[in-house]
């Protein structure tokens, strides 16, 4: 299991690269990688991402401890940056192995519900209308369910 | 007891700083929220609207009920939009 929480930006092909190398039993690796999107009619300059030192690790780490348990994952590894992002840089990368694709397919899934509405962090997004805090949304709340 | 209370988000913005030493007796997360509205305008106006907002205990999810007489820090966020 590896996380990282990070300012500075990352190689996504690279980590995957690291991470697909480390077991001979694997059968399968699903990664997501979310990014920081503009929409055409109100353009994004950036994005400020702000999160609760400490306790930001802790709640991706139990996460992660779930996963791993309920489907048997060989490993997991998330990266998510906090601070200043342009549309187009890399958020997240969540990444699941697992002999069979079924598990690291949900687990991917799990794990990325979870940090979108339970893990500390907070979005503000800057544009030519000005700044505002990105509202959660219900469909993120109720997609925990799903995993109840 | 002496708590460290940190706000995050636009609750950070409104009340003007990211983290405040507080002297409290309160037992529960609620009685804290009443003592803080208590301390001014800034408070009284974060904290008018509660039913969507979070709290931590020692960097754990509570709830407005939850006991806080073993709290070192105590931290109040609007729902997490990560990911």
């Amino acid at each position: 299991m590896k996380l990282s929480v990070q300012e500075e930006p990352f190689f996504p092909d690279g980590k995957i690269g690291h991470f697909s190398n480390l077991n001979q039993e694997t059968g399968a690796i699903v990664t997501f990688l979310g990014k920081v999107r503009s929409d055409p009619e109100n353009h994004l300059d950036y994005m400020l991402i702000e999160h609760y030192p400490g306790m930001t690790e802790k709640a991706i780490e139990k996460m992660m401890a779930e996963a791993v348990k309920r489907w048997k994952l060989i490993d997991c590894l998330v990266i998510h940056r906090y601070g200043k992002l342009v549309p187009g840089e890399d958020i997240v990368l969540v990444a699941t192995s697992s002999k069979h694709r079924r598990e690291a397919f949900e687990a991917a899934d799990y794990l990325m519900d979870f940090l979108k509405s339970r893990a500390p962090f907070w979005k503000k997004e800057i544009s030519q209308n000005g700044e505002a805090w990105v509202e959660s949304k219900e469909i993120d709340e109720l997609a925990l369910d799903r995993w109840k | 007891m002496m708590v460290r209370v940190l706000y995050f988000s636009w609750l950070r913005e409104r009340i003007g700083v990211p983290s405040e030493s507080i002297e409290t007796d309160a037992v529960r997360v609620n009685e804290l929220l009443d003592e803080l509205r208590e301390k001014g305008e800034r408070y009284k106006l974060a904290f008018r609207q509660t039913s969507s907002l979070c709290v931590a205990i020692n960097q754990e999810l509570g709830d407005m009920d939850s006991d806080i007489t073993e709290a070192d820090e105590i931290a109040f966020f609007p729902p997490m939009t990560g990911g």
